[in-house]
């Protein structure tokens, strides 16, 4: 407590001002500007912006600028401005399109999966039953492993010799021949969508299980004396009330899905022959090999596109939302 | 609460949720499996799914052929003190955000929204030149401190979540009994939310000790190494051995699987609180 007090005491005098500390003690309640809540705010605040100032966006800017110049860590000679000279050689070379193909299919193919799963499960889930508890525990701990290590996994359990799923598709007598998942372009996409939406599944059942708890049970009630069905008591009560949360749920999955090269980058490192590049991943092995003014480039391609998916996706669940009620 | 399901509706529902369990414990079966077998059977046919001898000398292997105690070593001092850090920290600016109003803080809270939607990698270059002028790369301290600016942002809004479940009053009949500001946070509130800031420090371990790109980037030397840029290390050499591959994926999720199954409860609800919300 004394430590406290005298804090107290300290501060007015350490600003110089004493006038506005007073000020601010006779009105506690009102959050009025005084120099000494602005201090204390900033005090506060202070080691956290720092930090992220100087370690995520100061790198984050400079990483931006070095996209309209020359710069490639193998001759620093010449870093001059270059204008949009990145970004020309990022749009005139075959590979770009490629890999924007690839990131499309890595993203529709993991999300579209994921949301259909977690969603089954979610609504499973809703009733108790015993082990209820433990049984989200259990689906919950691929959370606990990185990207890249499932990657690792994934990349051993579809080793075209030894792998366990040919063993188990041939077992089942689906397949007479061991499949090369990972050495052919087509299966490799497969294989590293497949580890993606085991991943991901539990992301969208924890959003939706949330959401759903938070629809009165008065809704299904009513429901149910009206006479509907399961799939209008989903499609008519269950999915309006929670798309809100469904929309944000996608579109941050979107963002974050595109954003990840973990799983790839441990389970075929882009390959065979560039065939499972990502954007990001691209932009990894681009960066290793020095050339960060294209790197960086493509880095802000990323962003735009983003940005402009976001913002035409926020318009279109906006406008359903409106056009329903 | 929901009405009552047919007989054939609880089979589908319970052989859905079965099937779907087998399909998420099996990979993790299947490597620690594949860990415990004698380094030779792993290449033999048929594959066994439970195998006739166990040993541990792939988990040996590691430790004398590899360094993995100096990998185990540098993961567990960087991952525990930026954790550490990242979440002391975290808990000023939370606070702050949670109990205040004042005009930057919009700004501030989107500042932190952007960090985790923009790919980080475009800042990996410039961040390797920085740190090299600072000569902190290939160090633990320089890595040390990237990570704990990596936790700030999510952390900050999972523990402003828990901050803002906190009502009010409590705090202010502290202050009332002569509290100041500062003693009733920490007196009061902090004890009050221990579950969530234990959850807090849990997240930003699992991240840091799970990191990948940026201690590749930044630590070059063996013995700097964290695990997944040694274990990048081993797939990037041209045969992978998966005997000790796999040992070392089961030393590196046991010890997050375990402080997840910990704090699993609290997690989920910082996840979700925000996004349930907005």
């Amino acid at each position: 407590m004394t430590r406290s007090t005298s804090e107290r005491v300290e501060r007015p005098s350490r600003l110089g001002s004493a006038p506005p500390a007073n000020m601010a003690d006779t009105r506690p309640r009102k959050p009025a500007f005084t120099t000494r809540r602005g201090l204390g705010i900033a005090a506060f605040m202070a080691p956290a912006v720092l930090f992220v100032v100087v370690f995520i966006y100061y790198p984050m800017i400079s990483g931006s600028q070095m996209a309209f110049r020359n710069w490639n860590l193998t001759d620093l000679t010449d870093t001059s401005w270059v204008g949009f000279k990145n970004f020309q050689a990022m749009f005139a070379d075959p590979v770009f399109y490629t890999v924007l193909g690839h990131t499309a299919v890595w993203v529709a193919g993991s999300i579209v999966p994921q949301f259909v799963i977690g969603f089954a499960i979610a609504l499973w889930l809703r009733r108790h039953f015993r082990f209820r508890g433990l049984y989200q525990a259990l689906i919950f701990f691929p959370w606990a492993i990185s990207g890249f290590l499932i990657g690792i996994l994934f990349r051993w359990m579809f080793n075209s010799e030894f792998g366990v799923i040919n063993d188990l598709l041939s077992k089942a007598g689906l397949i007479d021949q061991p499949i090369p998942w990972l050495a052919d372009p087509k299966t490799a996409m497969i294989a590293i969508t497949v580890a993606n939406v085991w991943y991901g599944v539990t992301f969208f059942t924890i959003m939706i299980l949330a959401a759903l708890q938070s629809i009165p049970d008065e809704l299904y009630e009513a429901a149910s004396l009206d006479g509907a069905g399961k799939a209008r008591t989903l499609f008519q009560i269950t999915v309006p009330s929670i798309r809100a949360t469904l929309s944000l749920t996608v579109l941050l999955r979107v963002i974050w899905i595109f954003n990840f090269p973990d799983i790839i980058f441990g389970m075929t490192g882009g390959g065979p022959s560039n065939e499972t590049h990502i954007v990001t991943t691209w932009m990894i092995s681009i960066t290793q090999q020095g050339d960060y003014g294209k790197a960086s480039a493509t880095g802000l391609i990323v962003v735009t596109m983003l940005l402009v998916f976001s913002v035409f996706y926020l318009m279109a669940t906006r406008e359903k939302k409106g056009a329903k009620s | 609460m929901i009405n009552k399901e047919s007989i054939a509706g609880r089979i589908v529902r319970i052989a859905f949720l079965a099937m779907w369990l087998v399909i998420t414990v099996f990979p993790l079966y299947w490597i620690t499996i594949t860990s415990l077998k004698i380094p030779g059977a792993i290449f033999k046919f048929p594959i066994a799914y439970w195998p006739d001898e166990f040993s541990l000398q792939n988990y040996a292997g590691l430790f004398s052929k590899a360094q993995f105690g100096v990998y185990l070593g540098n993961s567990l001092i960087v991952a525990t003190v930026a954790g550490t850090v990242a979440t002391a920290i975290s808990i000023l600016s939370a606070y702050v955000l949670a109990r205040f109003e004042f005009r930057s803080k919009t700004a501030l809270l989107m500042a932190a929204l952007v960090t985790q939607m923009i790919p980080s990698f475009i800042a990996l270059g410039p961040l390797y030149m920085m740190m090299t002028q600072l000569g902190l790369v290939d160090n633990r301290f320089g890595l040390i401190l990237v990570y704990i600016a990596v936790c700030i942002p999510f952390c900050t809004v999972m523990l402003r979540g828990f901050f803002e479940n906190v009502p009010d009053a409590l705090e202010e009949a502290a202050m009332v009994d002569g509290c100041s500001r500062f003693g009733a946070l920490f007196r009061v509130l902090l004890p009050v939310m221990r579950p969530g800031i234990v959850a807090a420090f849990i997240f930003n371990f699992v991240n840091c000790w799970n990191e990948l790109f940026l201690s590749v980037t930044l630590m070059n030397s063996d013995t700097n190494k964290t695990i997944p840029t040694a274990l990048n290390g081993f797939i990037s050499s041209f045969n992978i051995d998966w005997g000790s591959m796999s040992a070392a994926a089961v030393l590196t999720i046991v010890p997050t699987m375990a402080l997840f199954a910990f704090a699993s409860r609290y997690i989920v609800q910082g996840l979700t609180s925000g996004a349930v919300k907005g």
